[in-house]
């Protein structure tokens, strides 16, 4: 039997937890997929109110891109090393995202006051039900927000392979999130 | 063929060949095992989770089975008085001047409705892939643990309150759910539809919630461990069986369980808020509600998108441990492993694309019916490329006639005879008879249900050594086999027959319909045959407890003389499964009766000159 020594180098491949990310976003948008299925079936079945949406709605959107502008800016910070960006843009990132889960409410209030409620016609029912899964999975970036704002104050700030990966685990979720909001705001306003 | 015992120097071969990756020179596993709470509850290592998801699992699946036999003598002997069950189902056993039982109508749906949501998501979802892909997806595939362990604790204890929620909402004074395991609206909608659609209902949504976080935690994190923590040449296409189909079950489980959150949100707007998704115009005691514009069919759209693919999340993760053992029992390489590789995918991949075979009758368009029809009934050739490959395996081979292998052919078996039936079913012509009878029911559960649990058994018996450092009995072993085979067609048999005279499924009873009255006897029969399976299976119950404890004990580290890698670990389970360095793999896990040699282990090298791999 032949023994040939082999080299113990280190196998080289995907992040898992990155990876393990993706999975998850793949189980979001196939969530989503379900709705916005059911929606297009039910548009096609007539009886649907037709209504647009109220103004806030776009200025919650331009929000949420700022934030995903700054979060990346904080990102290319960390790894730059320029400490006062990198914390700064993160804090800016954490209050964009409340101010995004702020203009949805008002957006909601809006829309409601419309004459559009959740009750009498399905349309209405659908947009608020996506709307709002859609806050929550926000919800869920800010958290994360607050874990890596936990990070950015609380430990000495230097640059580690370690930390820069999950960085990006936060940076790819929020992103994940923004590009989410804008296709289903351009869904909404598509079929209606 | 040789008889003479071919033995390996493991320990030798993984330490010089090994990949070492440093796991031991960080002393984890020391503190790791320090606590009681920590190494058997809230545990993170793989091997114990598995063992807590079978655990769980066969508890469900003795609660449910229980419950089938209750609604079994309903049916068969509906006149006899079930007052003796009263101590332990209290008012729903309902006792007239005579001293004579019945069973409550309603607790009867709730029975049904109980007994398939149980055993299809707790027991044949997490009993089963739960189990088996825990234990085996890292150690076949040489890897110290699972991508995140923490998130497989926490998909395990996500199950875990699933199950309490389920069983809290068996003691409402309202009974659980009562409307299918399906739980269409308006059924599951309207809390005051029917007594278990109101807290029972809330209860069932949020244990199913539960449920699918469960599930996705798990799936992820089995995908991830596939794709990112194999051992040195460990390539795909060297992956044994099991670890594809675990791997494909956890795909699909990924993509289908979502959609049926989906639904889930969509329903408790229904019932919470007042929306009208599901719900059109409907009258209840004389009223009419307010709801309008909504469309049953879409739930079951939705429904069913999780729901078909969820029928292959419960048989590929037994078709993979049944390949497995078929392969190390028959002494032979698995016959078309790649054939078997692509029909696994196939499959999944057209278990998206027939969703709506369920639905022929809710009114769905007939021309897409056929759209359907024709992709249900292409099912057929990968599941025949795969029944071919396990009867070639088994031709010709030196099989061991035990326990595990009895099982794994029983499984093959089930598979054809359910599986036949299904292409009568995928016929939305014959379906116009066929549909929600008895034909149905003897259907799925031939083809899921039994067949699923045999692959189950098979992999307990064959595994349970690698679990517990034991054996089974195998004289009890082998009653349960004999007693469930003949048992299960038992059942199962007579109910095709019923069913093709049109005797509908979900009936409380059949005595105001003349057109049934003659079935009473084989109704009876078919109780009976119940009792006694249920019988022999807590017979498997006994066999398995006592074993952990007092079994025969392990002795070697490869009993089964089989290739793969999670026979190289120590008979004594550690974390990090491997003391020192990692297996290393040089060919596929099916190397059985290869060049004069009896088998040839994965962790050991091609010799000069020798054709590796399939």
């Amino acid at each position: 039997m032949s023994t040939v020594t082999m080299e113990n180098e280190k196998r080289k491949g995907i992040n898992p937890q990155k990876f393990a990310l993706w999975l998850s976003m793949g189980s979001i948008i196939m969530m989503f997929t379900g709705w916005t299925s059911a929606y297009i079936v039910k548009h096609a079945a007539g009886n649907w109110l037709e209504f647009g949406l109220p103004n806030m709605f776009y200025i919650s959107t331009g929000v949420i891109v700022l934030s995903s502008i700054a979060l990346h800016t904080s990102y290319i910070s960390y790894k730059k090393q320029w400490e006062k960006m990198y914390k700064g843009m993160l804090v800016l990132t954490f209050v964009l995202g409340i101010v995004f889960i702020v203009t949805q409410t008002q957006g909601w209030y809006e829309l409601f006051a419309m004459g559009v409620d959740f009750k009498a016609n399905v349309a209405g029912s659908f947009t608020y039900l996506i709307t709002w899964a859609h806050a929550v999975h926000v919800l869920g970036g800010i958290a994360t927000l607050i874990v890596a704002m936990i990070h950015a104050f609380s430990l000495k700030f230097r640059y580690r392979e370690e930390r820069k990966n999950r960085f990006e685990l936060v940076l790819q979720y929020w992103h994940f999130v923004g590009v989410l909001w804008i296709y289903l705001l351009f869904f909404i306003l598509n079929i209606r | 063929m040789a008889d003479i015992a071919t033995t390996y120097n493991e320990d030798v071969l993984i330490k010089e060949l090994g990949y070492d990756d440093h796991f031991h020179d960080h002393h984890h596993g020391d503190k790791y095992q320090s606590s009681f709470i920590s190494h058997y509850i809230f545990s993170m290592d793989h091997k114990i989770i598995a063992r807590q998801f079978l655990i769980t699992g066969i508890i469900w699946a003795i609660i449910g089975a229980a419950m089938s036999i209750v609604f079994r003598l309903q049916l068969g002997f509906p006149e006899e008085s079930l007052t003796w069950l009263k101590p332990v189902l209290g008012k729903w056993i309902v006792v007239d001047v005579n001293g004579i039982g019945t069973l409550a109508p309603e607790f009867y749906y709730a029975l049904v409705t109980m007994h398939g949501t149980i055993l299809v998501f707790f027991v044949l979802t997490a009993g089963l892939s739960g189990t088996f892909s825990n234990l085996l997806i890292p150690l076949q595939l040489g890897a110290r643990d699972m991508a995140s362990p923490f998130l497989n604790m926490l998909s395990y204890w996500f199950f875990f309150m699933a199950g309490i929620v389920m069983f809290y909402s068996l003691f409402l004074s309202t009974g659980p759910f009562s409307g299918g395991w399906t739980a269409y609206p308006p059924l599951s909608a309207l809390p005051q539809a029917s007594t278990g659609s109101g807290t029972g209902m809330t209860l069932w949504l949020v244990s199913l919630t539960l449920f699918v976080v469960s599930v996705l935690l798990g799936g992820i994190n089995y995908i991830t461990t596939v794709l990112n923590l194999r051992t040195k040449g460990m390539s795909l296409w060297r992956m044994p069986l099991t670890i594809w189909a675990f791997f494909v079950t956890a795909v699909i489980g990924v993509l289908s369980f979502p959609v049926l959150a989906s639904g889930f949100f969509m329903l408790m707007m229904d019932r919470g808020l007042g929306t009208s998704f599901f719900l059109s115009e409907i009258f209840i005691e004389g009223q009419a509600l307010d709801r309008v514009g909504g469309s049953p069919v879409l739930y079951q759209h939705l429904f069913w998108f999780l729901g078909h693919p969820e029928v292959y999340i419960i048989i590929l993760p037994a078709m993979g441990i049944v390949s497995e053992v078929l392969a190390v029992h028959a002494r032979k390489p698995i016959f078309g492993y790649r054939a078997m590789v692509y029909s696994i995918l196939a499959i999944a991949f057209l278990s998206f694309i027939v969703w709506a075979h369920h639905m022929f009758m809710s009114g769905v368009n007939p021309f897409i019916s056929n759209f359907f029809v024709i992709f249900t009934l292409i099912i057929a050739v990968p599941s025949a490329v795969k029944v071919f490959n396990w009867i070639t395996t088994l031709f010709g081979g030196n099989i061991r006639l035990n326990t595990p292998m009895l099982f794994a052919i029983g499984f093959v078996s089930m598979f054809i005879s359910g599986g036949l039936t299904g292409v009568f079913l995928g016929n939305s012509t014959i379906d116009i008879q066929m549909h929600d009878t008895y034909f149905v029911v003897a259907h799925f559960h031939i083809v899921m249900g039994v067949a699923a649990f045999f692959g189950m058994f098979a992999g307990i018996y064959h595994w349970y050594p690698k679990m517990y450092g034991r054996f089974m009995n195998e004289t009890l072993g082998k009653i349960h086999f004999w007693g469930t085979m003949i048992g299960a067609y038992a059942i199962f048999w007579p109910m095709h027959y019923i069913g093709m005279a049109g005797v509908p499924r979900r009936y409380y009873s059949f005595d105001s319909f003349d057109a049934f009255k003659h079935f009473a006897d084989m109704n009876k029969f078919i109780t009976i045959a119940a009792i006694i399976v249920f019988a022999v299976q807590l017979l498997f119950v006994i066999n398995f407890f006592y074993s952990i404890w007092n079994g025969k004990k392990m002795k070697v580290k490869n009993p089964w003389q089989a290739t793969t890698l999670e026979w190289t670990t120590p008979i004594e389970p550690i974390h990090g499964n491997w003391p020192g360095k990692i297996p290393s793999v040089h060919r596929w896990a099916y190397d059985y009766n290869k060049d004069e040699r009896e088998f040839v282990p994965q962790y050991v090298p091609l010799e000069e000159g020798e054709v590796g791999d399939h």
